[in-house]
């Protein structure tokens, strides 16, 4: 019994990142209904910026986020301003042709410097330390604290929507962008906002991922994949939802590896077609895609 | 009240259509003049028009944006392996079997990804080769996670010499990428294809003049997954070999398809076969350079997205008006003075 208790609660952690993941996912599609096909490559680039910190200036993983985190909103804010700006409008190919090729160049730039070798940022003690839930029952220090981190992120956007100037921008862009633009609102800038906000999202769930396993330029697209899946569950433009899209995702994912090693990603797509297939809307929707 | 009558044929698709025909008769005989090396490269040429044909089919015209046709390429594939390895099927008919099966196990995959809309449905059908590369891991008979190689019972069986073979492949490749561009311009010089040629230009205009958006979708969805499989079916019978890795791809069956597309020419026929010659170009000359080339190849697809994003064939026709293939319809009104054409 505490090992099946054990499994869930691990996918329910694992599903703190997923959450992370996809937060940033959603809060660009509401904003500009963009689909970022780059987001899991970003996430991998992410994890190289803060092995170049943690390695050259000698920093602890946690604390390489004080530079991944504004060096990927800076790369997000010149990414959107420069070049994805000019996708957006009626047309569904060119955003998606655009991320395509971003994607692409992005793993193959990461292969060019980088190498194919694995990599894994190192957080010394704080790895192996565990906190007793119950009898039985052990929870690394990293991944509750990973899941903490998650929830943060995700009630800190929803503060940010819906209590600050920018969120009411946000908003007002998201309901319709040509009244928000006679309203006085810069839309370029209010996007490029918004995607310096998802890539500072983005910087610390890939900060995450490199602590918690290794990592190669290749394994971009399944954290995007992740991501996605974790949004549909959660259901559109939903925030807490996307976060129990992440955990429904994680505990699927746990439960197929503990029968199988084999099934655990598949067991995750599984919940994730099952769901489509018979709520398609997604748990907790909010607005329709 | 007039007379008149619709014309497909202008003098570039009628000079293009003969220019295609002596280039079809060259190719057909390229046994006869080339060597291995120029058809393994041309059979791999067929196969590239095809894909990138098919999945313009799908996102060029129907607007249905997939990144997961590698789903059809691996099942194509794995389908030829499974029924020359466990039912003893001849490996050529087993190409053709594997096209209207992959067909049938489209129409629920459609079913599921349809409820996605825009970019979304394209994450969701690479979820979907996903799960298909997943499950072909599992099938231990077919080799598992690191796969199986075509018994050479069944390779002899085809032809007993390697040249017959290779011949018989090439021939075979050529054959099922002009029956696909074939099976294409029939479709849109058909009422589907002026239904077809409507979605693209304006889908909410073809809806309110009362074409069946949905139903349209379905059909070219089904139809290009039966395309897509036979292809991928040839090109794993080419190679001998199968791995849940390569048969479902990502960069290999969809990243370059959808670059020759793009580059080529989205949304036109003419795109894709453009295009091919053009990526076979940069690869030939580029491919010494590694991952860069692959790096190159997404900065160049994105240009040209960004400021032609009509491709190359694009450019041209604006520039000159010609079309290769008589698909476009041209109202003429009939002359009175002149006898019955």
């Amino acid at each position: 019994m505490t090992g099946w208790f054990n499994v869930i609660l691990q996918g329910v952690l694992i599903g703190g990142l997923y959450a992370m993941f996809a937060a940033g996912l959603s809060l660009i599609f509401g904003v500009m209904r963009l689909v970022n096909i780059a987001h899991g490559d970003l996430i991998v680039l992410a994890a190289y910026i803060a092995l170049m910190a943690t390695t050259s200036l000698g920093l602890d993983p946690l604390t390489s986020l004080i530079i991944v985190v504004p060096a990927m909103a800076l790369i997000g804010y010149a990414l959107q301003r420069g070049l994805l700006n000019r996708t957006l409008g009626d047309d569904l190919l060119p955003p998606l042709l655009v991320t395509f090729g971003l994607s692409i160049i992005i793993q193959n730039g990461l292969l060019e410097l980088f190498t194919a070798d694995s990599r894994k940022l190192q957080a010394g003690a704080i790895e192996v330390q565990t906190l007793q839930v119950m009898q039985g029952v052990w929870v690394g220090a990293l991944p509750f604290i990973q899941f903490v981190v998650a929830v943060a992120v995700i009630a800190g956007l929803q503060q940010l929507f819906y209590r600050t100037a920018l969120g009411r921008a946000f908003r007002a862009t998201s309901d319709d962008q040509a009244v928000a633009q006679l309203m006085g609102l810069d839309t370029r800038h209010v996007f490029a906002m918004a995607m310096a906000l998802s890539l500072a999202i983005v910087a610390i769930a890939g900060v995450f991922l490199a602590v918690r396993a290794n990592f190669d330029p290749s394994i971009g697209p399944a954290r995007l994949i992740f991501g996605f899946e974790a949004v549909i569950i959660g259901g559109l433009g939903s925030m807490w939802g996307t976060l129990a899209g992440g955990v429904i995702l994680g505990v699927a994912q746990a439960i197929g590896a503990q029968i199988d090693p084999g099934w655990q990603l598949l067991a995750g797509h599984i919940a994730f077609l099952v769901i489509l297939a018979v709520r398609p809307q997604g748990l907790f929707p909010k607005v329709s895609g | 009240m007039s007379e008149h009558r619709v014309e497909h044929a202008t003098r570039s698709s009628q000079v293009g259509v003969a220019l295609i025909a002596v280039t079809l008769i060259a190719l057909a005989l390229a046994p006869f003049w080339g060597d291995r090396q120029t058809l393994r490269l041309l059979a791999e040429v067929y196969a590239f028009v095809a894909l990138a044909s098919l999945w313009n089919l799908l996102a060029g015209y129907a607007g249905l944006v997939s990144v997961g046709q590698q789903a059809f390429v691996g099942l194509g594939g794995y389908l030829l392996f499974a029924l020359v390895i466990m039912f003893d099927v001849h490996p050529v008919l087993a190409i053709f079997i594997a096209g209207p099966v992959a067909a049938i196990i489209a129409i629920p995959v459609a079913a599921l990804t349809f409820r996605l809309r825009g970019a979304y449905f394209a994450i969701g059908t690479w979820v979907v080769a996903e799960v298909f590369r997943l499950l072909a891991s599992q099938v231990s008979v077919l080799g598992g996670g690191s796969g199986i190689s075509l018994p050479a019972a069944a390779v002899i069986a085809m032809a007993p010499t390697r040249q017959a073979r290779e011949f018989a492949i090439y021939w075979l490749a050529l054959a099922l990428a002009v029956i696909v561009l074939v099976a294409i311009v029939v479709l849109l010089r058909s009422r589907h294809g002026l239904a077809l040629t409507a979605i693209r230009d304006n889908e909410t205009a073809a809806q309110s003049n009362g074409i069946g958006v949905v139903r349209i979708k379905y059909i070219v969805y089904v139809l290009v997954a039966f395309g897509t499989a036979m292809i991928g079916a040839l090109i794993f019978l080419q190679k001998l070999r199968i791995s849940p890795d390569t048969a479902f791809s990502v960069n290999d069956w969809t990243a370059f398809v959808i670059f020759i597309t793009v580059i080529g020419g989205i949304g036109r026929i003419e795109g894709p076969i453009i295009g091919t010659i053009i990526f076979f170009v940069m690869r030939q000359t580029l491919s010494d350079l590694g991952s860069m080339y692959l790096l190159i190849m997404g900065a160049v697809a994105i240009v040209v997205m960004l400021w032609a994003p009509k491709g190359v064939w694009g450019l041209i026709v604006e520039r000159y008006g010609w079309q290769a293939l008589p698909l476009q319809r041209r109202l003429v009104l009939k002359d009175k003075s002149r006898p019955d054409a």
